[in-house]
């Protein structure tokens, strides 16, 4: 591993840690007092939220395909990761390795149901791709709601609240650090090919269908994490929370955040998930000031807010070392990029 | 065997309001290659107008489904302002961008109407006041005849409108090649928007027979019927307008004779495996023509 890409990896770390000790300082000090655990909650919505967009971001933004029906992966995770913790619960097991097992198994059922779904779904292209997606996430609400083991339709309560802040703030670091490597790794630039160019890719003896379905597993099953997440923060879920709407939501995040950038995806999920929060009062207009936005945002930028700019904290570091160094230089140097 | 009757008229008449909503989605992925998802929201625009205009129309002793006059001339301006707006400044964009702005539209239409009609399911007066028959033991209402006449009548009439007019030819000329048909002296936005108005008039149609089956209203009534109008649409061969009849006529056929005969909770789960049956075995739908891709 060269030396710069040694020192950027610890850097971010550092970052990353900085960060947790920051967020640990504040609720652990208690400086905001009865309000602590509100927005402790606020911040835990936001790392599942995160999960949620940047897997929905693999799809959308680096294979160029897209898929409305997140929920609906989302919903297999948050079922079977509920249903394996009632049941493991009472053999007293540390709570912490509960989370991981719930988180895995989430992850993994997602990830079955994705290969499932993708196989068939994944012949189609463009709008026909997404109504399938539609289509499946619907039959798999409709199997939930029907189901005895999922509560037959009515709201499935009693789920050990596990997901501690802590925990999913490193949850997320983890799924957002192995997304982010995977759409670097080989897999992932192929899967960027085939955006850019599937006739060319498969003429150059890429097996479209296969990276497809690898790509579209690996978001099903980051979404089935996030909802395992969702589901042992909520203690209780219905059916019908993973609707087509929720599903749209997720996507409009995606798109105002930006396809094919991560830090769109974070920083869009983070901000969106606390704006409701911060303005209870008009939540009625939420999602018409969300979609307002996206008109817009189609209209002037097609590529979202960010495009596919990524934050780089090495990068940052090196243009203010450059500046201290030399503030009236024109050129900040990239030291360690 | 009454029950069987019974079935096959409900799912007719369902099969029917279906068939009306597909057909304006069939009109507008027919020339711009675009899924309205903003349709089904049309739907609901005209339920509510429909709420309001029939006590108007009642209370100046008109009969109440002349309401569906103001109702036409309500969704017509929604749909091509929408078009206008929202549609065309994204049309060169790619069909990823028409398919997020659709998306946008349709979340903007339910939530402006939960904003201002609130969330709460308002109930529509009576639209029709016909008598029903028996039939080897079935009830078989006037309005259901109705409706499936007036969805034969709409398909009829689209048809010959598209096949024989100058309008209709210039609208199947828009999808085929663009830049051609304006040299042709066309002007394509005006095709496009006039298209839109056909579409959203049409489920102005649709929103009348709905409430004269189910006689409510909610904000959230149009992504539901959408998403089963589309799969009308898409199982016909989006883009063939006997097709859209055809599908629509299917999926509520399917869907009553699930509800009635097979597993009550399931039937919205049949409807969608059937799609994606159907466009994994044939992709363009039972009536489409295979479009092949330009390399």
């Amino acid at each position: 591993m060269p030396k710069s890409k040694k020192l950027s990896y610890i850097i971010n770390v550092i970052g990353i840690l900085v960060l947790f000790i920051g967020l640990y300082g504040l609720f652990q000090s208690n400086v905001l007092g009865t309000r602590t655990s509100y927005i402790k909650g606020i911040f835990t919505t936001a790392c599942y939220t995160i999960i949620l967009v940047t897997s929905l971001n693999l799809l959308v933004g680096f294979m160029g395909e897209f898929s409305l029906g997140h929920a609906g992966f989302m919903s297999v995770g948050a079922y079977a990761s509920a249903i394996l913790t009632n049941s493991l619960y009472d053999y007293g097991m540390p709570k912490l390795l509960l989370f991981i097992i719930a988180l895995l198994v989430g992850g993994a059922a997602a990830a079955c149901m994705g290969v499932l779904v993708g196989i068939p779904a994944l012949r189609l292209r463009g709008d026909y791709l997404a109504i399938v997606t539609v289509a499946f996430a619907e039959i798999i609400r409709v199997a939930f709601c029907n189901f005895a083991v999922t509560g037959s339709g009515r709201t499935m309560s009693g789920i050990a609240k596990l997901s501690d802040f802590y925990w999913c703030y490193w949850a997320m670091v983890i799924c957002v650090a192995v997304m982010y490597m995977y759409t670097r790794s080989r897999f992932g630039r192929t899967v960027i090919a085939i955006r850019e160019d599937y006739i060319a890719a498969s003429a150059s003896g890429i097996n479209v269908t296969y990276y497809k379905v690898l790509n579209f597993t690996i978001s099903a099953f980051f979404a089935g994490i996030g909802g395992a997440m969702y589901a042992h923060y909520m203690t209780a879920m219905i059916p019908t929370n993973f609707n087509f709407m929720y599903s749209a939501e997720m996507l409009t995040e995606v798109i105002i955040g930006g396809t094919g950038s991560l830090t769109g995806s974070i920083i869009g999920a983070a901000f969106l998930s606390a704006l409701p929060e911060a303005m209870r009062q008009f939540s009625i207009y939420r999602i018409l000031a969300y979609s307002v936005v996206l008109v817009l945002v189609m209209i002037f930028k097609p590529g979202g807010i960010f495009g596919t700019w990524e934050f780089s904290l090495t990068r940052l570091i090196g243009k203010v070392a450059a500046f201290i160094k030399a503030p009236h230089a024109r050129k900040g140097g990239n030291a360690y990029e | 065997m009454s029950l069987f009757i019974q079935s096959i008229i409900n799912g007719l008449n369902q099969g029917a309001i279906y068939a009306l909503i597909a057909l304006g989605y069939t009109m507008v992925y027919g020339i711009i290659r675009m899924i309205n998802f903003a349709h089904g929201d049309f739907i609901m625009v005209g339920a509510y107008s429909l709420f309001y205009t029939v006590p108007l129309m009642i209370n100046y002793g008109m009969p109440a489904w002349m309401a569906v006059i103001i109702a036409i001339a309500v969704c017509v301006t929604v749909g091509v302002a929408v078009e206008i707006i929202a549609y065309r400044p994204v049309r060169g964009a790619g069909s990823m961008s028409a398919l997020i702005t659709a998306l946008a539209m349709s979340l903007f239409l339910e939530n402006l109407a939960m904003v201002l009609f609130g969330a709460n399911p308002k109930s529509v007066p009576a639209i029709f006041t016909l008598p029903s028959i028996e039939v080897l033991g079935a009830k078989l209402q006037w309005k259901y005849l109705l409706t499936i006449s007036i969805g034969i009548i709409m398909m009829v009439g689209l048809q010959l409108f598209v096949k024989k007019t100058k309008l209709g030819k210039a609208m199947r000329a828009v999808p085929q090649d663009k830049e051609a048909s304006t040299l042709m002296g066309i002007n394509v936005n005006k095709i496009i928007t006039t298209t839109f108005a056909i579409g959203s008039g049409l489920a102005a149609v649709a929103a009348l027979m709905y409430c004269s089956t189910y006689p409510r209203c909610t904000t959230d009534m149009g992504s539901m019927m959408g998403l089963k109008a589309f799969i009308a649409a898409v199982l016909g061969g989006i883009g063939s307008i006997p097709g859209a009849m055809v599908g629509g006529i299917i999926v509520g056929l399917v869907e009553i004779f699930v509800k009635v005969y097979i597993a009550p909770g399931w039937y919205e789960a049949i409807t969608y495996s059937l799609l994606i049956f159907v466009l994994l075995i044939k992709p363009t739908g039972i009536m489409g023509k295979n479009a092949g891709e330009k390399v």
